[in-house]
């Protein structure tokens, strides 16, 4: 097994919630993530799922270093990243990219695409010699499937799915080790989803890449992951390899979540079971004690109100679940390779 | 598809369709295809098309070289007066008449342009970087810097225009002092400044904090972007277009600041030669000498319009949502 | 009031014919950039208690047919240059804009993707559906208030008379959607369009929300026409497809026979490039290229440019959309020849 070069040690990270205009007073808290714990090794891809109101965009944030957590640590090669400051904190960033969701508003639309891609050096001028930069900007274009003589058009010029491909070029251009993709294909059409998820996998391939891939749609998250973490507003539910979570889903979560998802094969409406959740998801301002899916869950009791359920390993099962009454049920039957 | 976000190019009721742009050619408009063609760029594209745009530019250089080179359009001394020729009228020897002192109307037309258009830029500029200033400050910090500097600015703007100016012209300039024609001139520009700078900080503000928000910014700071190279080449860049506007309609407005000033006696006068001076000099002759009130008035609205005009064209075809 | 129009339909129609039709509908977009043909002869139907899947990518001209149906377009910039849209055999583009108001909310209703912004914020939810009743069939406001209340009973909404009382902007995404729903079910519609109508909601609500479509439109035997992008949703929902390109029909299936025997190289490209829930495979096999751009739609079969088997004719032709069967059709030269490929 790879070495685990990213690990999230008890993440929480609250939002305040103010009232008032010129003295603003604290009269709660969005507690978007509440303990989150996970590990990412050298060249795999962890997916991380959820819907909204999860947490998974504020991970995404605060992994990048873009908001301190409340508490809570991540490891890189054994660093705590928050305590990196100044030209540590720079060098840091180098191995750690970001692609953002969507292809319209992540581009700044006054700079080229030259600049774009050719931002990371100019920030980072020890990556690049000044002379070779150009020519380093159209390798990048060319590696993403772009024709570099593009080299001075502006965003506005190009479809979303290239504009994505610009994206992922800039985050390639430090060479980071590890690019977090935030939804990085919601915003695209199915045909050119595809494009863009295969150009993905290339990448990981070519260069050694390891991603931490957050999406919301299922089944883009199991063609690309290696292993899944689910979750459920601010917690991880379930975690285990792309096998373990879609064909052994323990969690009733992950279940009806699995069980939601259409596949495009009119013959598994038959084969499919139904679990439908009724209600909606409580609010992140006041979440459920104990367990938080209870309030929508078919099998809780009182031990889930009072005791929170600590995603671990339970009797029955081969991966880590958070349900006092985990129990592997299979939604999907797989087929295909 | 209609993409979930807010904005999208498919809305619940008709707008157009979304228009995907060929990856071999260029987009719709007819240039070649490795033109770099930003936002700025097709601004212009639409703005060489107007004629109004074109009016109004060569009506300011006109003004600007009256400015720069009054020598170009009269050899003849604006402040020399011969009294015999006191209000003389319009003839072919002095186009526009003559004023209560003899001095060459025209002459002084054009020698006024100097003082009402350097008053109205220094102000503008003034203005424009001071506002702006605070206003990217506000915007980029928030918080409490953000909170202290709006109620500062509501201060500012709270306070009158005409009774403000007033107030300090005649504060540092009062009856019995004798000041120089430039710090009498820089005090008019100091006056428009302190009373103006308010509007553009809260432009600047609210186009820096719609920008802050952008994702592009976002995906700068996780590069590692520092707070300059942001300001600098993300949020000013993007923020910048309202601003602009405003400053031409600025320029063509304190022009008129400037002559309300002075024809109330408290900004420029004599022997300082500006459009301003020369309608509060026609102030008692209206009625016989219309002339005299009607030249400096007819260049200063002229002037006015031009900027303002200008103002109008460059914002329309900035908009993105007129295109 | 509508009973007026349906019955003038009724008499002179076969009861079996298709509720609404579309036939050969030609709609331009005259922008500044130049002429945007969006719908370049589309023809597709709906019959009573069935639910027709309208699937197309952005720039096929699904909303856009939806709209013109709807009669809600802008003109300008859209004008309907040609075809019919015909409600009961009534040509709906030959009505005057009154009768066509009348068809609207009790022929035809339709419902849309962002339910925020469809939805007024400044009133209740209870008076909008009400102001439906009260206008269209006269009610008195208590009345129209119970019946509203009634409405939000029928698309599940708990505590429905608490809740009448409660602004849009209270109520979750998928709460809000049933409200649309249960707007567009006050007047008794034969046709229900939902264009989009889960893209902006987590896969959890789309399934509640689908799956109340499916009850409802089984209880009062509606036309279902649902326009989306999923490929997902549609086999688990529709009995019929249609799938858009260009601003045409390129091919027309039952969901079985769409899934099993796509006859049309797009088609079939699609269902390749999905990744699938229930497979961990390898790479997806992709569409190249790009859709076209609608002011410069390529000639011929607007798809040649990125099919694969695309020979001299699909350049020099426009392939029409051939009958292959009772409820089969495909717009491409090759068609069968796809049949038995893998």
């Amino acid at each position: 097994m790879s070495e685990t070069i990213l690990e999230v040690r008890d993440l929480v990270k609250y939002y305040p919630v103010t009232r008032g205009v010129v003295f603003k007073k604290t009269i709660g808290h969005v507690k978007a993530i509440d303990g989150v714990s996970l590990e990412l090794r050298r060249g795999e891809t962890l997916g991380v799922v959820g819907e909204s109101g999860c947490g998974k965009s504020t991970l995404a944030r605060v992994i990048m270093n873009l908001d301190r957590p409340t508490s809570g640590s991540v490891y890189y090669r054994g660093q705590n990243i928050f305590e990196q400051r100044g030209a540590e904190l720079r060098r840091l960033r180098r191995q750690i990219q970001l692609v953002m969701q969507d292809p319209y508003t992540s581009l700044n639309p006054r700079m080229t695409v030259g600049d774009l891609v050719g931002e990371p050096f100019e920030i980072h001028p020890e990556v690049a010699p000044r002379g070779s930069r150009r020519r380093k900007v159209q390798e990048l274009l060319e590696v993403v499937g772009l024709n570099p003589e593009h080299i001075n058009r502006y965003p506005h010029q190009f479809s979303g799915g290239q504009r994505q491909r610009i994206g992922i070029a800039r985050a390639l251009a430090l060479r980071p080790e590890i690019i977090v993709c935030d939804e990085p294909v919601s915003a695209l059409d199915v045909s050119i989803q595809a494009q863009v998820l295969n150009l993905l996998e290339q990448l990981q391939d070519e260069f050694g890449l390891s991603y931490i891939f957050i999406a919301h749609d299922l089944s883009v998250v199991r063609h690309l992951s290696d292993r899944v973490a689910v979750m459920y507003l601010g917690k991880i539910v379930e975690t285990g390899t792309d096998e373990e979570i879609y064909e052994r889903p323990t969690h009733p979560y992950t279940q009806a979540l699995l069980s939601a998802v259409p596949v495009p094969d009119p013959a598994s409406r038959d084969r499919k079971a139904v679990i439908r959740l009724t209600g909606d998801v409580p609010s992140p301002v006041d979440p459920p004690s104990g367990c938080r899916f209870r309030t929508r869950c078919w099998k809780a009791q009182d031990v889930c109100a009072e005791v929170t359920p600590a995603l671990e390993t339970r009797p029955g099962s081969d991966h880590p679940s958070a349900c006092h009454f985990a129990e592997q049920r299979s939604i999907v039957p797989t087929h295909g390779v | 598809m209609s993409e979930p976000t807010p904005g999208s190019l498919t809305a619940a009721t008709a707008a157009g369709p979304t228009i995907e742009t060929d990856s071999a050619a260029s987009p719709v408009e007819p240039s070649p295809p490795d033109k770099p063609r930003g936002f700025l760029g097709d601004a212009w594209y639409d703005l060489r098309r107007k004629p109004l745009f074109w009016i109004s530019v060569t009506f300011i250089a006109i003004f600007l070289l009256m400015a720069a080179f009054p020598q170009l359009f009269t050899s003849v001394d604006p402040q020399y007066g011969d009294l015999s020729r006191s209000r003389g009228e319009p003839s072919a020897e002095a186009w526009f008449g003559y004023d209560v002192q003899g001095r060459d109307v025209y002459a002084r037309v054009i020698h006024g342009a100097r003082a009402s258009i350097v008053v109205a830029v220094l102000s503008t500029i003034g203005t424009i970087l001071i506002g702006g200033t605070m206003g990217m400050i506000a915007a980029y910090c928030g918080g409490w810097v953000d909170s202290l500097l709006s109620r500062i600015a509501e201060v500012f703007f709270g306070l009158p225009f005409v009774l403000g100016a007033i107030v300090i012209l005649s504060t540092f300039n009062g009856p019995g002092e004798r000041r120089s024609p430039v710090e009498i001139v820089m005090l008019v520009i100091l006056s428009l400044v302190v009373l103006s700078w308010p509007v553009s900080m809260r432009l600047m503000r609210s186009a820096v904090l719609a920008t802050k928000e952008a994702d592009y910014i976002t995906a700068a700071r996780a590069l590692g972007a520092g707070p300059a190279r942001i300001i600098l080449k993300h949020l000013l860049p993007n923020s910048v277009a309202p601003i602009l506007v405003y400053a031409t309609i600025l320029i063509g407005s304190f022009i008129g600041a400037e002559a309300t000033l002075s024809f109330l006696g408290v900004g420029l006068q004599s022997p300082v030669v500006s459009w301003g001076v020369m309608i509060d000099e026609a102030r008692q002759f209206i009625r016989v000498s219309p002339f005299l009130l009607l030249f400096p008035a007819s260049f200063l609205v002229v002037a006015v319009l031009s900027f303002v005009t200008l103002g109008e064209t460059v914002r329309e075809a900035l908009d993105p949502k007129l295109r | 009031m509508s009973d007026a129009i349906v019955s003038q339909a009724d008499s002179s129609q076969p009861a079996a014919g298709p509720l609404l039709a579309v036939d050969n509908l030609h709609v331009e977009f005259r922008t500044r950039d130049g002429v945007a043909k969006v719908l370049n002869g589309v023809t597709y139907h709906v019959n009573a208690g069935e639910t027709l899947a309208v699937l197309g990518e952005s720039g096929s001209g699904k909303s856009v047919t939806a709209q013109a149906i709807m009669g809600i377009l802008d003109t300008p910039p859209a004008f309907v240059t040609g075809g019919q849209i015909r409600f009961h055999g009534r040509d709906m583009l030959t009505m005057s804009a009154e009768q066509r108001r009348l068809i609207r909310g009790e022929g035809i209703a339709m419902i849309f993707q962002d339910a925020l912004s469809a939805l007024n914020p400044v009133f209740t939810v209870g008076f909008q559906i009400a102001e439906q009743f009260r206008v269209r069939r006269g009610m008195s406001r208590a009345d129209a208030k119970k019946r509203a209340i009634e409405m939000l009973d029928l698309v599940k909404i708990p505590n429905a008379k608490q809740r009448v009382n409660e602004y849009p902007h209270q109520f979750s995404g998928g709460m809000r959607q049933r409200v649309m729903i249960a707007m567009s079910l006050a007047l008794d519609p034969e046709v229900l369009i939902a264009d989009e109508p889960t893209t902006a909601l987590d896969v959890t609500v789309q399934a509640q929300i689908m799956d109340l479509l499916a009850e409802l439109q089984r209880e009062r035997r509606m036309g279902l026409i649902l326009i989306t992008h999923d490929l997902g949703v549609v086999a688990d929902v529709a009995d019929r497809i249609v799938v858009m390109y260009a601003g045409r029909v390129v091919e027309e299936a039952n969901v079985h026979d769409l899934y099993a025997n796509p006859m049309h190289p797009y088609t079939r490209g699609l269902l390749e490039s999905v990744p699938r829930l229930d497979e961990k495979g390898q790479q997806l096999r992709t569409i190249p290229g790009l859709p076209p751009s609608l002011t410069r739609i390529p000639p011929g079969c607007p798809f040649h440019p990125r099919c694969s088997m695309a020979q001299a004719i699909c350049q020099e032709q426009t392939p029409p959309l051939r009958r292959l069967g009772p409820t089969r059709s495909s717009a491409c030269h090759f068609a069968e020849e796809l049949v038995n490929r893998e």
